[in-house]
């Protein structure tokens, strides 16, 4: 009987070790507090804010697939690029500029090619990988140059004409309804991001980046799991990009390239890969970095970023947040006598 | 009929003069990431240093061209003996993702501060008398400096070829690429290999770069700009390939000078597509190891 | 009866090396059965090619009666078949509980759901909390799974596959690497595993062999030497020969 009750007992606390890890701590209101504050103390700076939430949405969509399910890609661009051109040519052709309609239009464009694309490349690893995802974001890049009756092409797509939110607020030039709305989709965005990544399929997708011949021993369907989630995340990405198309009213072939999926992988990987909250942390570093330094020289901004990543690869293998886990750490260590 | 024979014999000859820079740069990567696994996108940087110490050897110290060339590939190959010792060495055991973000991170410093030694725009070389102009191969006129290209990179590839093939360090290379650790157990000194191979990969990219100023042109954005196409050389040519990497090269420079001139809104498409259905039907590249 | 394991002219070739040539072999429901023979003589590659890690040139692959020679590894397991690894394939980052909630999870279907959390599959955890006890291995729930020494190492190995309930289990050389003073734990483990399931030991410690195997089959060159009861193969002359180092007939 003694056994029975000790059982209970462990089981109990094994299950509070899966509640402790999923429960929401105080440390977790700081970017929303942060974000909120920053439109009382930076409102001449909404339009970047709004480029920097977006941004965060984007590097969200590229922290599951890549921080949870391992999967490298260097062509993730091309899911923001459809989910952009998806929602500006809705406005622009067929005269349809309800805002959020039009954004989850471009998240459904983008999931759906994340379904074909994953489906099709998710069978390869590696080098092969890599170059498939590169490949194909480029593919996608020069085939929306080539349509240009429907992109626009080199020149992009004008003619987006979004509608008031609610029908009542207008992105106004100091862009602070946007910021506003930006916020609104982050939040739900990471609800679902967040609540995947603790549900049982998020724990399956950290089995199969720590070891996938043991999760295919133990009967994981790995390809369909791996589609999953790049379908969900390309649809977020999808998302990110309508509402970029949203946000600038205008669209290039940029939305789609090799510098976008790059930016993205460096702002995840500065800010830490596989914890979420990199994601909001890397492309606020990245995104003002580039604003202050940019205005310097171009050339500084770039061999800046450039030591930045090679330090925080040789140094913070966890980007920032994962430096800033060690330095909590050292100093608790530091204050037990 | 007259117009698209002319048309083709233009294609094919371009299309090898820029395929043999692209086996000149690319096959040192091919080597290097089947020896050691590394994904390396920075190589192309090397061959950007190569093109601008050759314009500062010819301007700036009034080397003349061919030796001015060689010195590049040798003073750029010992430069990445550090990359390799203090870098690259500590990502051996580290996944892709840190290999490709050092490599990048390597890509932007390496541009930026060629940028700023420089300046952004395109640079160029006065090239010698001799090879300049055209020559008369009885059916058509070529330029001499891409007949000059066409030579060196079949000659790199013969001299590549009987160096691997033929002598014992290159058999060494072939054990190594084959089977990392086997070469280990039974002696090869894998790791003092590895630093030859990447000097001489990065030197053979610096040579890519020098004779590229003339033919692609050379500016601070050709490491970022052709990173992809290297990538392609090695990737469908399979990793440790040299005889990979010189078809890959061909394929990609033919194909590439075809669509371009066939289409050039479009043209660089087909060689995306074409990687792609490659890929996807044999992923470890036409000659690699499956 | 019928037999709830079975191979039929398992071939596999790599070129033109035949690393499996014609192997039978038969394991029925409770099957105590060892599978030894020298290094190289294609152990491995044999579970590999039951559990679908590799594809066979030839031959059929049948669990309880059913063609599963096509199917793919996740297939097979969901019809009970379970292996160990001779090095083992654990979650190394991840803590011993989570290691085996993973198998558990998966067997039951939870491990499809995104929206609900994970703490929320209590019978999951609780089943993981169990066999974690049976292996005394609760101690360590929450530790992860590196820090443990690579013999309790060992153990999750198999408390991963114990989560998975199988009918057919498959045991990789279970106390290689495990520091002698450390085997007995597996050993005791092993022995006290359930009555139906069947169990296939590769192994090369002869004692471990002989204590636990009701049936041996001894693998030379890929292909079947001979195969009885261990006493049988304990008095065969072309064991002790093969052993031994002496030309084998096979």
């Amino acid at each position: 009987m003694n056994g029975l009750e000790n059982l209970r007992a462990r089981s109990e606390a094994a299950r509070a070790y899966f509640v402790a890890r999923e429960s929401w701590r105080w440390s977790e209101a700081l970017p929303w507090v942060a974000a909120i504050a920053a439109f009382f103390v930076f409102p001449d700076y909404m339009a970047l804010g709004t480029q920097i939430l977006i941004a965060v949405i984007f590097a969200l969509s590229l922290d599951l697939i890549l921080g949870y399910a391992g999967i490298i890609t260097l062509g993730h661009a091309a899911y923001f690029g459809a989910g952009a051109y998806a929602t500006g040519m809705l406005s622009a052709h067929l005269g349809w500029g309800e805002p959020i309609s039009a954004m989850l239009f471009g998240g459904l464009i983008a999931g759906l090619l994340g379904f074909v694309s994953g489906w099709v490349l998710l069978r390869y690893h590696g080098l092969t990988l890599l170059m498939l995802t590169l490949a194909t974001a480029i593919l996608l890049l020069e085939a929306s140059n080539a349509a240009e009756h429907w992109t626009g092409g080199f020149d992009g797509l004008v003619g987006i004409s979004i509608w008031p939110l609610f029908g009542v607020f207008e992105n106004d030039l100091w862009g602070k309804t946007y910021y506003w709305y930006a916020l609104g989709v982050l939040f739900l965005c990471f609800l679902c991001a967040r609540r995947i990544v603790h549900s049982p399929f998020g724990r399956s997708l950290v089995g199969i980046k720590s070891n996938v011949a043991r999760m295919h021993a133990v009967g994981t369907p790995v390809h369909f799991r791996l589609v999953a989630i790049y379908t969900i995340s390309a649809a977020m990405a999808g998302i990110a990009g309508g509402l970029f198309a949203e946000s600038n009213a205008y669209v290039t072939l940029d939305v789609l390239s090799f510098a976008r999926s790059g930016a993205v992988l460096i702002m995840l990987v500065v800010g830490g890969v596989g914890r979420l909250y990199g994601a909001f942390l890397g492309p606020v570093v990245f995104l003002i970095l580039e604003d202050e330094l940019a205005k310097l020289s171009p050339e500084f901004w770039q061999f800046g970023i450039g030591l930045l990543l090679v330090v925080v690869v040789l140094f913070f293998r966890g980007g920032l947040l994962g430096a800033a886990d060690a330095l909590r750490d050292r100093l608790k260590r530091g204050r037990r006598p | 009929m007259q117009q698209a024979l002319a048309a083709t014999i233009s294609i094919l000859f371009d299309g090898v003069a820029y395929a043999m820079l692209l086996f000149i740069i690319s096959v040192g990567l091919s080597i290097t990431m089947g020896l050691m696994g590394f994904a390396n996108l920075a190589h192309g940087a090397f061959a950007m240093m190569g093109g601008y110490a050759l314009v500062s050897l010819m301007l700036t110290l009034s080397v003349p061209f061919l030796p001015a060339l060689a010195l590049a590939a040798v003073i750029v190959a010992i430069i990445s003996i550090p990359f390799e010792r203090f870098l690259y060495r500590k990502l051996y055991k580290s996944g892709e993702l840190d290999q490709v973000l050092l490599s990048i991170g390597l890509v932007f410093m390496t541009t930026a501060a060629i940028t700023y030694l420089y300046g952004p725009s395109t640079v160029s070389v006065p090239v010698p008398d001799f090879l300049t102009g055209q020559i008369d191969l009885g059916f058509s006129t070529f330029p001499t400096y891409r007949i000059f290209t066409i030579v060196v990179g079949f000659a790199m590839m013969i001299a590549l070829w009987f160096g691997f093939e033929r002598t014992i360090v290159g058999a060494k290379i072939r054990a190594a690429v084959d089977n990392r650790r086997m070469a280990q157990s039974i002696g090869i000194d894998v790791d003092k290999l590895f630093v030859l191979a990447f000097a001489l990969g990065s030197g053979m990219a610096a040579l890519g770069g020098g004779l590229a100023i003339e033919i692609i042109g050379m500016s601070p954005n050709f490491a970022l700009t052709y990173l992809v196409f290297f990538l392609i050389v090695v990737a469908v040519g399979g990793l440790g390939s040299i005889r990979g990497a010189f078809v890959a090269a061909l394929i990609l420079g033919i194909i590439d000078t075809a669509g371009k001139y066939l289409w050039p809104d479009g043209g660089a498409f087909f060689i995306y597509a074409l990687t792609v259905a490659i890929l996807l039907v044999k992923p470890e590249g036409l000659f690699g190891k499956a | 009866m019928k037999p709830i394991l079975e191979t039929r002219n398992l071939v596999k070739r790599f070129g033109a090396l035949a690393v499996t040539r014609d192997v039978n072999l038969s394991l029925q429901k409770g099957a105590r059965h060892a599978l030894i023979g020298p290094n190289g003589a294609g152990k491995t590659t044999l579970v590999n090619l039951i559990t679908g890690v590799l594809r066979p040139n030839g031959g059929q692959v049948l669990l309880d009666g059913a063609d599963v020679t096509h199917r793919t590894q996740a297939e097979r397991v969901k019809r009970g078949l379970a292996r160990t690894f001779q090095i083992n394939q654990l979650f190394r980052e991840l803590t011993v509980l989570e290691n085996v909630v993973m198998s558990v999870a998966e067997r039951t279907g939870a491990a499809a759901t995104l929206w609900r959390r994970a703490s929320t599959n209590t019978a999951a955890i609780d089943e993981a909390m169990e066999i974690l006890t049976r292996l005394n291995l609760d101690d360590h729930a929450l530790t992860p799974v590196r820090k443990l020494p690579y013999g309790r190492q060992r153990l999750v190995e198999i408390a991963i596959t114990l989560g998975q309930r199988p009918v057919v289990l498959l045991l990789d050389e279970p106390a290689a690497g495990v520091p002698s003073a450390e085997s007995h734990i597996i050993l005791d483990v092993i022995g006290g595993l359930a009555d139906d399931i069947a169990i296939l030991i590769i192994e090369h410690d002869m004692d471990i062999v002989f204590r636990f195997a009701k049936s041996i089959t001894v693998l030379v060159s890929g292909g079947v030497l001979v195969e009885g009861t261990p006493d049988e193969i304990a008095r065969d002359p072309r064991v002790k020969a093969v052993y031994l180092g002496e030309q084998a007939d096979v």
